[in-house]
């Protein structure tokens, strides 16, 4: 990982050109010298560690010692009156059929959503790299667009566009004879709509990523497989499949860990409603700890959510080193 | 070693292909104008929604109840901003949300750098150790550290305060990545020069790497600032009160409490919030999508 100042300073000292020797700050001994380095080192590090420390490692340490009490609102003030019940909160969800559901559904947002998102985003990629030549700018800022604005206010908006009576959508399949449904009063159709509008806010990101993979492809590559015949799709699949995959691989996987936390959307456009078809398990946690305190249960299923996230990450550190 | 496995290309191998990676092979065929026709209709939908979200804002609310609805506001008012300011407490929640994203992103654009430099440049114990500390947390769920965090702010008394929500992302993971992985890139013999003519590694950070690193500090300023401006779930349990309201805050209680049915009112909120950002992001378009594409990472 240090691969950085181990090229960039080989030198011992008395080894290397004149100005590489013992730097004049320090003045003293090698042992003094080291020891100043190790303190400018870790004086650098310093507010990222407290930050870490306190902010994130304490909080999922304490995350996974709370999962296993019933911590609830009477505890933020006398934390010491709280109970270990050793399993009985995973216990407890496993046979509730309320984080069934939102494990399901978020499964169901992961596996339909990031395909959804990288093909278009890919699509989008491939056209704006070798199919037009003007308007790229355009095309690459507009896509981008929604990516840069706040989930909340796009899930606001959307909400109305897809209102059954006033909505822009229903509006437009009016004036070709459709009667619009009830885009997300609809149980089958709430879930279809939630992923339609993920996809739409983050396709531009998935294609900025793909069009820095695919500029890296050189042209001799697509003119050596044109030279011997192949056609558009046997070109994507034998050229720019393979050379693309590092970049799908990142994506698939930041992606679904952004996936996996669904949250804003259906809290702003459903409630999780209708029937529980859109609770996801970052909204079950925060009904849990926030809204009925019971804050052990919800360390619990905050707890399975950083488990799943860790997996996939740590998926992707596997096969990004068996690539290397 | 995660980061060298990144799949963006850096700027030397980008730059090293234009040559070979000649212009599209494109002419006037029927293939190109049925591509063009759908990249337009595809940016039709992309900007269709923050059209009627603007237009929208200027509707007096009878508006939104007529059969067939209106594209373009027939009686244009600004009684939806009006209402925004007086009944409810927009500008308020406008400065919570500057003020925050402000002081997030100036804390990150000095605490960010400072390791990502030590981290590229710097000679240290741990070293290695702190870099996987940083690459564990690039990705972990906010949703994860909320219970805890949230019960030690309230045994701090911090919940419902400035510090409250600000404290937890004054030195996020996102800087210490970006600018490690441009300092890997500064030439040695800049800070070598200035060690020599006895320097202290401060001021050598302070006035030399960090100038070098302005573009790199340009894309990391205004992504953390975004993410702190649309950030929504810590800002949701930490701001208890309204007056501690962030603009997300604000329109998402607002949006599925006691004015979920006023459309006008929501829109114009919306606008408030998206607005200032799109005008930052198409001036500034370009440090974000080059800092996205080089570093394969959204902030």
């Amino acid at each position: 990982m240090a691969q950085g100042s181990d090229t960039v300073r080989p030198a011992a000292p008395g080894t290397g050109p004149a100005g590489r020797v013992a730097p004049r700050a320090g003045g003293s001994s090698p042992a003094s010298r080291r020891l100043r380095e190790e303190l400018i080192g870790w004086t650098f590090a310093l507010p990222f560690l407290l930050v870490f420390l306190i902010f994130m490692a304490g909080p999922i340490i304490a995350s996974a010692v709370l999962s296993f009490t019933d911590f609830g609102l009477r505890d933020l003030r006398n934390p010491l009156g709280t109970d270990f019940i050793g399993f009985d909160n995973y216990v407890a969800l496993a046979s509730d059929p309320k984080f069934q559901a939102a494990l399901f559904n978020t499964a169901y947002f992961v596996i339909i959503g990031v395909p959804l998102t990288l093909a278009v985003g890919l699509g989008a990629a491939m056209a704006l790299d070798r199919g037009i030549r003007r308007f790229r700018t355009l095309f690459r800022v507009g896509y981008y667009l929604p990516v840069v604005t706040s989930i909340v206010a796009i899930a606001v908006v959307w909400r109305f566009l897809l209102n059954p009576d006033q909505g822009l959508l229903n509006m437009l399949l009016a004036t070709v004879g459709i009667n619009g449904p009830n885009w997300l009063g609809d149980p089958t159709l709430a879930m279809p709509s939630i992923i339609a509008m993920a996809a739409w806010r983050n396709l531009g990101f998935a294609m900025i990523v793909f069009l820095a993979g695919l500029q890296t492809i050189p042209a001799q590559l697509y003119e050596a497989a044109s030279i011997d015949g192949a056609g558009r799709w046997q070109m994507f699949r034998s050229v720019t499949l393979p050379l693309l995959r590092p970049t799908v691989l990142f994506l698939v996987v930041i992606t679904t860990i952004g996936y996996l936390q669904l949250f804003e959307e259906p809290f702003v456009m459903t409630d999780g409603g209708p029937l529980d078809r859109t609770l996801s398990i970052s909204m079950y946690m925060f009904q849990q700890g926030f809204e009925f305190f019971n804050q052990g249960y919800a360390a619990a299923i905050a707890w399975i959510l950083f488990i799943l996230v860790a997996i996939v990450a740590v998926v992707q550190f596997r096969l990004l080193r068996s690539e290397a | 070693m995660t980061a060298n496995a990144r799949p963006a290309p850096a700027g030397p191998l980008r730059q090293a292909i234009p040559g070979a990676h000649a212009e599209p092979q494109g002419g006037r065929s029927m293939a190109t104008i049925v591509l063009y026709v759908l990249l337009f209709l595809g940016l039709v939908l992309m900007i269709g929604p923050f059209l009627w979200m603007v237009l929208g804002s200027f509707k007096p609310e009878a508006e939104f109840l007529q059969l067939p609805p209106t594209w373009l506001p027939e009686n244009p008012t600004l009684g939806n901003y009006e209402r925004l300011v007086e009944r409810l407490d927009f500008p308020r929640y406008f400065f919570n949300s500057a003020l925050i994203a402000t002081v997030v992103t100036v804390a990150n654009l000095v605490f960010g750098p400072m390791l990502g430099y030590a981290l590229a440049k710097l000679r240290f114990r741990g070293k290695g150790l702190l870099m996987a500390l940083v690459l564990s947390t690039l990705m972990l769920p906010a949703a994860a550290t909320l219970v805890p965090v949230f019960i030690l702010m309230s045994r701090l008394e911090l919940v419902n305060t400035y510090p409250g929500l600000i404290l937890p992302f004054l030195a996020l993971p996102f800087g210490v990545f970006l600018t490690r992985q441009f300092f890997l890139g500064t030439p040695d013999e800049l800070l070598e020069a200035a060690r020599i003519d006895g320097a202290s590694e401060f001021r050598i950070f302070f006035q030399i790497a960090m100038p070098l690193a302005a573009p790199v500090l340009a894309t990391l300023g205004i992504l953390t600032f975004l993410g702190s401006w649309n950030g929504f779930i810590y800002p949701l349990i930490m701001a208890t009160s309204p007056e501690m309201y962030t603009l997300p805050v604000a329109l998402a209680t607002f949006a599925t409490g006691q004015f979920q049915a006023f459309h006008g009112m929501l829109m114009a909120g919306s606008v408030i919030l998206v607005v200032p950002v799109l005008i930052v992001f198409i001036l500034l378009q370009r440090w974000i999508t080059e800092g996205i594409a080089t570093t394969g990472l959204k902030g």
